[in-house]
């Protein structure tokens, strides 16, 4: 361990504020990416029911 | 009797790779996870202290990698695009989709990472030099192929203007990697050079590869998971398609 205490850690030399904008900035970009592509497909898939739904409702298909 | 190509034929089917996307992109998941904590403990725990740039230059850490990222991803849009050029396959239009948002973002995060890093090195938080503005061009490619093939609205043609934009673009990629050669920059030289080796201490490069490695798991496992939502969309008004959705109802 190269550090001697959390302060110390979060400290970053002096440098704190650039380095967990960095890493802090990626991290949330990525997670919210995630949370995008999971959304976007709940949401196709929810359209693409609903459209499904609709159109055997027209043809007014027998059960 | 070799099996290969009859492999690659039959996952060029939409239908076909939308199964083996769903099966891999759990596992590039989990790989990019634990090389990320692998890299982030070495990185932030165990590299120690750069003699020059003090605790700063661990930005290096997600700049490289990010960078690194976007100029990959690029190339990849631009081989889907010359495939799907080539061969008219539809699945090549659906994998540079893809890749597009994702490689956005990683050029998003070098520009930022970087200008959080030349604030306190160089005192600016962009030039305008050679490494920068190609790296800046590089993120309105992006943007312009995501605009562009958004804006039209048949997937064919929207398919084939993109993967032409793709194509043109993917000159910018040689000349960001080599323009700290070709001009005088202010950004510094390759941390790793094929020819060269490494200017780095053994754990900061093993945590900068880490990195690096584990973005490029991200990568594949997101822009897998994106594409099958595409194939479904694409693939709406086919059988197939149908029955999944109707086995998914019954399944809720």
């Amino acid at each position: 361990m190269i550090w001697n205490s959390v302060s110390e850690f979060w400290a970053m030399g002096g440098y704190g504020d650039y380095v967990w904008g960095s890493f802090g900035v990626t991290a949330l970009f990525m997670a919210l990416e995630v949370a995008q592509v999971r959304y976007e497909r709940q949401q196709t898939l929810q359209r693409l029911r609903l459209m499904q739904e609709a159109q055997t409702a027209a043809l007014d298909l027998p059960a | 009797m070799n099996s290969q190509p009859n492999f690659w034929f039959r996952y060029a089917s939409p239908q076909a790779f939308y199964g083996l996307a769903g099966r891999l992109w759990p596992g590039f998941a989990v790989i990019a996870t634990l090389l990320g904590a692998w890299g982030l403990w070495l990185g932030l725990f165990v590299a120690p202290v750069d003699f020059q740039q003090g605790q700063a230059y661990r930005i290096i850490f997600v700049h490289v990698p990010a960078s690194w990222m976007s100029m990959v991803i690029y190339l990849a849009m631009a081989f889907w695009a010359l495939l799907g050029l080539t061969f008219n396959t539809r699945l090549s239009g659906m994998m540079s989709r893809a890749l597009a948002p994702t490689g956005a973002l990683f050029a998003f995060l070098s520009l930022w990472t970087g200008a959080l890093w030349g604030k306190p090195m160089w005192g600016a938080w962009w030039v305008w030099d050679a490494r920068l503005t190609s790296e800046l061009i590089l993120f309105f490619l992006y943007l312009g192929f995501i605009g562009l093939t958004s804006a039209i609205e048949e997937p064919r043609r929207s398919d084939k203007a993109g993967a032409l934009l793709a194509l043109v673009g993917a000159i910018n990629v040689p000349i960001i990697y080599f323009s700290v050669r070709w001009w005088n920059t202010l950004h510094q030289g390759a941390s790793v050079s094929v020819t060269q080796g490494s200017s780095m201490a053994q754990t900061m490069l093993s945590a900068m590869l880490l990195m690096a490695l584990s973005f490029w798991m991200y990568a594949i496992a997101v822009a897998l998971y994106r594409v099958r939502t595409l194939i479904l969309e694409r693939e709406r008004h086919t059988h197939w398609v149908t029955e999944l959705l109707s086995a998914k109802e019954t399944a809720a």
